[in-house]
């Protein structure tokens, strides 16, 4: 361990003294808990500012870290949208009941993250499967941290379960790997190709493991139920930054590891898209409960990621990143609205959001380009995300695939505008009154209504990416 | 700079003025100054255009400016325009100046209605001024999506559901038209080289036959769901009904007409062969369309309703003719475009004022109207006649260019398409006449209606605009036919060859 090791890992190093620091100050005895959440704030604003700066492209302990810049930009894409996260969730720390929490809440989400990044950094499946436990047993407690909601405790379980399952699963195509190969190094494994039965079933094993974290029907089930019972800035913790570490990692994996043998992955990708993109939309068209709903969207959303699979070149990975991205920003607007609707009064169902724009003119608005994005209507960075994924697999020739997911999306399109219908057209007697929201909340909002609004025009951020993919 | 960059920069600017002012009169004033400098923006650009081609430019495509947006995917923001086009764009501009007059008294959120309003406007420009199928695509896509809100929220009748069906089957619509574009992108360059979006590159190169005939249907379907073509047009009739006055202006006027147009330009001119072989289904599609959308709108009592079906028929003769692929039939379809568009929102126009005035727009509900608002009363009346087809206006010119030129094909399934669609001109004429019959003459079926006051001045313009513009069309039709001859003339050898 030198200095020059430790500038490679200075987001994992930085990141520990956060949690290290939050185990401190939660034995500071004071009630008022804004000085630790103003410090942490800025801390990991600081952070993620870090990780832009450049970094050389190198591996570590024997190659089981990797670093370079494609990494280096995933993880600041998680990184912006735990920032954003977290000031979103200021509104809900600073609610008497959840003062006790807030050193262990930041104390999970950062462990979490620092899960994440050895998920991204991974060099070897051992230690792949090692970032994947810290990222996802923290994540149950979050899940059950409204401890006196049943619906919360429900969802902690619920969550525990099925990622002890599929942790399971994932081991088991581990070990199948390791049979196959000889080997659970990325690097040595990346220069063997076998098409045994075997190694069929070890990669389709793998991709069900992290298929559970992604939400990919038919591994969804836990979804609804755990969004519904999670506390607000967690769900959109997890329709988000765990979503997309999960997708990251297995983007890289496929791609890396096994892109010199796509056949299996893309027919698997075809078949797991199409099914996640249809029961993902035909669930979300009857919710009523806005975070549930947002749990089906999210479903629908993985489908449509997983059709940039479908093409094993450097385009299908960098759709599926800029998609990624795009997908973080519209979504976490979405889930920012709702915390702040949701803090101050308690709703989240879709009719209580009835002559919302007659009272929240702005938040209206925020939400309406949100889910314009996440329908992929343009000119919000929602359709060229969109565009880019259906490129992709149309370029390998899968147009049916692509009808497929742009009839999907027509479909979802319906749902989205029940949103905008509760909030534009429909009336309310007694709408929910004007929302006035914190300096934070509203930061965290302008980042993603600024990434909406520019991304799609902003055609060097596309060439960045792909610079990075190195198509 | 570009010119044609000035046809968004104005609603762009518009928008921006109606959101930064408060009260109602200033929205409403600075809409009318927009679109008026639009409407002045659009003859200069006649102007220039000409003069251009009188000193001796003979490009197919004037005004061309390329940048490059995307480079990994080749995608241009690609702008120019040629005599199809700027006829359009003279269209949209007319009718979108029209719009905002007729919907002066707009109370309720007018900030948003005409913010609405003008972002479909710049959609329906941005459209047509596009050579890239991407930002074409994007234009359309942008034009479509306000529809929900402007019906939804300022509608009348059924109106959730008549703007979520229309949204939604606009959109099904650009869901097919997506996996065209994408199908001709990747097939744009069978010989190497790269692959373009750029709508004059493709036109050169020979698509092969398989794709061509894979992608010809989801391209011409998708645009055609917005020309409404039987069956896909469904939407039309309860869109049209349900929306406010200025939006079924600006739908069935300018809308529906990207659909046509984008079935020509997109999906007949870049894969022709295609055209050929599959024309036979969409001409006879589209001459059920004809007969189909007369005879809706004869059955009907609702004047929307009745105007909507006639736009079903008329939109679907407008197709027919591109389908002759001759250059009679085309430039009668061009023209039929302009001038439906221009009567069809003259009509819609006149409905509003008329609802505004009686509540009702059953038609049996209502008589004599003649006597009290003469004016709109006499607009109406050269609505109608301009619409089933009378000479000296601009129906008569579109629709005889088009069966002239239909009936210019030997064969006896074109003869027969052609006898089956000409026959809605009888059936239009039973349908408007029975509307002002019962309408405007006989006796005044209600006292009320001798209250009734005429036109004011924000509706004069909007009626006066539009029937100068019929009656130009109608009278000199050859300054329009000129400005697309070349064009077409062209695209026909393109398509023929």
């Amino acid at each position: 361990m030198n200095w020059s090791t430790l500038s490679i890992m200075r987001l994992e190093v930085l990141l520990t003294f956060m949690v290290l620091y939050q185990l401190i100050a939660d034995l500071s005895e004071k009630e008022n808990k804004r000085a630790v959440i103003n410090f942490t704030i800025i801390f990991f604003a600081i952070i993620t500012m870090i990780g832009f700066l450049p970094s050389e492209n190198t591996t570590l302990f024997g190659s089981m870290y990797i670093n370079d810049e494609l990494r280096m930009f995933l993880k600041n894409i998680l990184n912006v949208s735990t920032l954003i996260v977290l000031l979103q969730s200021t509104g809900w720390l600073n609610k008497p009941e959840n003062q006790s929490k807030t050193g262990a809440f930041y104390l999970l989400i950062f462990s979490t993250l620092i899960g994440m990044y050895f998920m991204i950094s991974a060099g070897d499946f051992l230690m792949l499967y090692l970032g994947l436990e810290l990222a996802t047993l923290p994540l149950t407690i979050l899940a059950a941290f409204d401890k006196n909601l049943r619906r919360s405790a429900e969802a902690g379980i619920k969550l525990l379960m099925s990622s002890a399952v599929s942790s399971a699963v994932l081991l088991f195509g581990l070990s199948l790997m390791y049979g196959v190969y000889g080997t659970l190094h990325f690097s040595e494994m990346a220069l063997l190709t076998d098409a045994s039965t075997l190694s069929v079933m070890a990669l389709i094993f793998f991709i069900a493991g992290l298929g559970f974290k992604l939400s990919l029907v038919p591994f969804h089930l836990w979804t609804a139920d755990v969004y519904e019972g999670s506390p607000m800035p967690v769900t959109s913790y997890f329709s988000v930054v765990s979503k997309g570490a999960a997708l990251f990692t297995l983007a890289l994996v496929l791609y890396r590891v096994f892109g010199s043998q796509p056949k299996v992955w893309t027919m698997t990708a075809y078949f797991l898209s199409i099914t996640t993109m249809v029961v993902g939309n035909l669930f979300a068209l009857r919710q009523k409960n806005l975070k549930r709903f947002l749990a089906f969207s999210s479903i629908t959303q993985a489908g449509f990621m997983m059709l940039g699979f479908v093409n094993s070149d450097a385009l299908g990975l960098n759709t599926i990143v800029y998609f990624m991205l795009i997908y973080s920003l519209s979504n976490l607007a979405v889930f920012g609205v709702l915390s702040i609707v949701t803090n101050n009064t308690g709703k989240e169902n879709m009719d209580d959001f009835n002559g919302f724009y007659s009272t929240n003119p702005r938040l209206s608005l925020i939400m309406l380009l949100a889910l314009f994005s996440l329908a992929g209507i343009p000119p919000v960075a929602g359709f060229f995300g969109k565009f880019f994924l259906f490129t992709a697999a149309a370029s390998k020739g899968m147009y049916i695939l692509v009808l497929i997911a742009v009839l999907n999306a027509t479909v979802s399109l319906y749902y989205y505008l029940l949103v905008v219908k509760a909030m534009f057209i429909n009336k309310n007697e007694t709408p929910i009154p004007n929302l006035a929201s914190s300096g934070y909340e509203k930061l965290a909002l302008s980042m993603c209504f600024a990434g909406i609004v520019a991304i799609g025009f902003v055609s060097a951020i596309y060439d960045y990416v792909l610079s990075l993919v190195g198509g | 700079m570009n010119p044609l960059l000035i046809l968004l920069i104005i609603p762009l600017l518009t928008i921006v003025g109606v959101a930064l002012v408060k009260d109602v009169t200033k929205v409403r004033l600075v809409s009318a100054i927009g679109m008026s400098a639009q409407l002045v923006f659009a003859f200069i650009l006649v102007y220039l255009f000409y003069q251009q081609r009188h000193s001796g430019n003979t490009d197919d495509m004037l005004f061309v400016s390329t940048t490059m947006w995307y480079d990994s995917f080749n995608i241009q923001l690609k702008f120019g325009i040629d005599g199809i086009s700027m006829a359009m764009i003279m269209l949209t501009a007319i009718v979108t100046f029209a719009g905002v007059f007729a919907s002066w008294q707009v109370d309720h959120l007018p900030k948003e209605f005409f913010i609405s309003l003008i972002i479909l406007a710049g959609g329906v420009f941005g459209f047509f001024i596009s050579l890239d199928l991407f930002t074409m695509f994007l234009f359309y896509e942008m034009a479509v999506i306000p529809m929900y809100l402007l019906i939804g929220l300022w509608g009348s009748g059924p109106k959730e559901y008549s703007a979520m069906k229309l949204t939604l089957m606009l959109m099904g619509g650009s869901a097919l038209l997506m996996v065209g574009l994408l199908g001709i992108y990747f097939n744009s360059a069978p010989d190497g080289g790269r692959l373009t979006y750029d709508l004059t590159e493709i036109a050169k190169v020979n698509i092969p036959l398989a794709a061509q005939l894979f992608f010809f249907p989801f391209t011409f379907v998708g645009f055609g769901v917005l020309g409404a073509m039987f069956p896909f047009h469904t939407w039309s009739p309860d869109g049209h009904a349900s929306a406010p006055t200025a939006v079924s202006m600006l739908h069935a006027g300018v809308l529906m007409k990207l659909g046509g147009y984008g079935c020509f330009r997109v999906a007949m001119y870049l894969l022709p062969e295609a055209a050929h072989e599959l024309a036979w289904i969409f001409i006879t599609l589209t001459s059920i369309s004809v007969v189909y959308g007369a005879f809706g709108a004869i059955w009907q009592k609702d004047l929307k309703y009745i105007n909507a079906y006639s736009s079903v028929s008329h939109c679907g003769l407008v197709l027919f003719a591109l389908l002759m692929m001759n250059e009679t039939a085309t430039t009668g379809a061009i023209l039929q475009m302009i001038s439906h568009g221009l009567m069809t929102a003259l009509f819609f126009a006149l409905i509003g004022m008329i609802y505004g005035r009686t509540h009702t727009r059953m038609i049996n509900e209502m008589g004599g109207l003649m006597k009290v608002i003469p004016f709109l009363s006499v607009i109406y009346v050269i609505a109608g006649l301009a619409s089933l087809g009378l000479p000296g206006l601009s129906g008569f010119v579109a629709e005889m260019t088009i069966f002239v030129g239909s009936f210019q094909h030997t064969d006896m399934f074109h003869r027969v398409a052609t006898i089956v669609a000409i026959s809605s001109i009888v059936i239009t004429a039973v349908y408007i006449l029975r509307v002002v019959g019962t309408l405007l003459l006989g006796p005044i079926t209600n006292s009320h209606y001798l209250e009734l006051k005429d036109a004011q001045w924000f509706e004069k313009i909007s009626g006066v605009t539009l029937v100068i513009a019929i009656a130009i069309i109608g009278l000199t039709p050859f300054w329009l036919s000129d400005l697309i001859r070349e064009p077409l003339a062209q695209m026909i050898q393109t398509l023929t060859n």
